[in-house]
């Protein structure tokens, strides 16, 4: 088999090394990676229980305080951007997917089908996708936890005591799990727009028309000619999806309707924070942590997207 | 043209009536109905209820009936607030969201076109990259992040401002500001680019050949031109400003349509979240035509100057 046919392109890490906002931005995303999941693991377990130490200002023994139930700050925080950044990214990935796929198949079909199926994106478009989001997530919530329930019942009467306790540890997310599927089911469109921008440019070109005259059939050029070609373009549009997807997360969980205690994402914790602003006694660490932790992260993911685009899709500058 | 905003229209009409339908089979199907209380009420009181709201029946029944009491204008009742029609309810509190969305819409729109202009005629000056680093970072700071701050700035801090109440001008600045800081980036951006594009192009050589000085030129003509891709942002930035002002509404208290919205899921209020997504839809639907019917306009002036 022949090796896949590429247009010259530019190493994608050549061009980010120039780019030296980029490359910060993408060191501090990697370490907060890091953090969020190395540290919890190793803070003592006592941190992350409730305890009656409500409201201590930061100290050495809270580094970052604590909040109304006792519980540590840093330890709320790091889980809370566990939850937001994965969600951020399951859900990015999720959009990437349909997104990829619908983009491919609309550009290579061209003609009546791609006609249909562009002005399908167009009446998407107009609908309010986060009221959309909201009633998706209510309906199937509780769904999700009863068939949850039912796992954890099974479990405990054959006595799976592993399996058991994380279907327990599993329902303080399961509403996470339909905000990730419920957000990347509605967040594909700006990726199949573009994707299918760039096929409508690829499937003219001439390693295209050989690999159709050498017998390929349609899925086998899409898969191995056309995808290759695209991966630039998807990963940068995957890193500009993360932050849309991270922002529509913590709305959701800011307004009460996302994640639930005892889990936490920078969202709620934002919720939290914004509840006990008052002129007599500020609790400043509640709010100032998480929005700074937030705000940085998003610039970050911001600042890179943009790097990367700039790089790969110069003409596409919003 | 006509046939245009006719298959424009009739296309709009389809997607309400799909949302409607979705929305009232998702909150119908959802568990937890709006008169299941901790003590479960005795069933013919239940019953009757489901009547008085037309809730009573199958599923189809009941969204048959529903569909054809829209057809008549009818919203139906609020389950929550009894005695309260959606259609009252609704008249009570969208304009206080409309009011916020309008002021956020003047304040980012002006303000980002002026900001996006002086960035693209300082290019590559101090004044460009703070403007546009300041895009970014606004940007990727949330109205939920902002707004407490600003609370506790302007209005607790320093004690310029109030720190909540709803009606006059000065209450209304910070929700304002809150809600449109992220879109005045947005917009900025948007311009800085239309306009370096255009600051290229010849018609601009020729009035700055005839002696125009580079402001009178930008101004009197390259604006005109450049800020075609801003108007057509104008209807999605409606539309932002429409669902974002939810989250403004929660953290300055103020008594608007999005917490309408949000208190209607949460008390499976089904004919009250109907109403307020067909609000929702039918101002997004408006404001995409009004951006089309500007767009024409716009349009026919610049071949007329070109």
């Amino acid at each position: 088999m022949p090796e896949a046919a590429s247009i010259a392109r530019p190493d994608g890490w050549q061009i980010l090394k120039r780019n030296r906002t980029a490359l910060i931005a993408l060191g501090f995303l990697a370490g907060l990676s890091l953090v969020a999941i190395v540290v919890p693991m190793l803070l003592p377990e006592a941190l992350k229980l409730t305890s009656s130490n409500s409201f201590v200002p930061p100290s050495a023994a809270h580094y970052l305080g604590t909040d109304v139930n006792g519980q540590d700050m840093l330890y709320r925080l790091l889980s809370g951007a566990r939850v937001s950044l994965g969600v951020g990214l399951v859900g990015a990935l999720i959009s990437l997917g349909i997104g990829t796929l619908y983009g491919m198949i609309s550009g290579y079909a061209g003609g009546r089908i791609d006609g249909v199926m562009m002005r399908t994106i167009e009446v998407l478009q107009s609908v309010p996708r986060i009221l959309f989001i909201m009633i998706l997530i209510a309906a199937l919530d509780d769904y999700v936890k009863e068939w949850v329930d039912g796992w954890r019942f099974s479990a405990e009467a054959k006595g799976w005591a592993w399996t058991a306790k994380a279907m327990t540890d599993l329902k303080a997310y399961s509403k996470v799990m339909v905000m990730v599927v419920s957000l990347g089911l509605v967040e594909w469109l700006t990726m199949a727009r573009i994707v299918r921008g760039q096929v409508l440019v690829l499937r003219e070109m001439t390693f295209v028309t050989a690999a159709r005259a050498m017998g390929q059939s349609p899925w086998g050029v899409l898969w191995r000619h056309l995808l290759p070609n695209l991966s630039t373009i998807i990963l940068t549009y995957l890193t500009l999806t993360i932050p849309a997807v991270i922002l529509d997360e913590s709305l959701l969980s800011f307004l009460g309707l996302g994640i639930e205690d005892p889990a936490a994402s920078w969202g709620s914790l934002l919720k939290d924070g914004a509840q006990v602003i008052n002129p007599i006694e500020s609790k400043w660490w509640l709010l100032v942590f998480p929005a700074l932790l937030m705000s940085a992260s998003l610039l970050a993911l911001n600042f890179l997207g943009d790097g990367l685009r700039d790089a790969f899709d110069p003409k596409s500058g919003e | 043209m006509l046939a245009f905003f006719l298959r424009r229209a009739f296309s709009s009409v389809i997607v309400i009536f799909c949302v409607i339908s979705i929305t009232f089979v998702l909150a119908r199907i959802t568990p937890g109905g709006p008169f299941d209380k901790e003590k479960e009420p005795p069933k013919h009181v239940k019953e009757a209820l489901e009547k008085k709201y037309k809730l009573s029946g199958t599923l189809w029944q009941q969204y048959t009936s529903y569909v054809s009491s829209l057809a008549h204008l009818d919203l139906g009742l609020s389950t929550k607030y009894r005695d309260w029609s959606v259609a009252e309810l609704l008249k009570q509190k969208m304009p206080n969201s409309f009011a916020l969305g309008a002021l956020a819409f003047v304040i980012a729109s002006c303000a980002g076109v002026t900001l996006g202009s002086l960035a693209a005629m300082k290019r590559d000056t101090w004044i460009d990259r703070s403007a546009m680093f300041g895009a970014l970072l606004t940007i990727s700071i949330p109205s939920f992040i902002s707004g407490p701050f600003l609370i506790a700035i302007f209005a607790l801090g320093l004690g310029w401002l109030p720190v909540g109440g709803w009606g006059t001008l000065q209450q209304m600045i910070l929700p304002g500001l809150c809600l449109a800081a992220p879109y005045i980036a947005y917009v900025a951006r948007l311009m800085r680019n239309s306009l370096l594009d255009v600051l290229k192009s010849d018609f601009l050589r020729t009035a700055r050949a005839k002696g125009l000085s580079e402001t009178q030129a930008v101004v009197r003509h390259a604006v005109k031109v450049a800020i075609l891709p801003v108007v057509t942002f104008l209807g999605p930035l409606a539309a932002h400003l429409l669902t974002g002002s939810m989250i403004v509404e929660n953290v300055f208290n103020i008594s608007g349509a999005g917490m309408v919205f949000v208190n209607s899921i949460q008390n499976r209020d089904v004919f009250l979240l109907g109403g307020a997504v067909i609000v929702y839809c039918v101002l997004l639907v408006l404001f995409n035509l009004l951006v089309d019917v500007m767009y024409t306009l716009l349009d026919k002036r610049i071949k007329l100057y070109a």
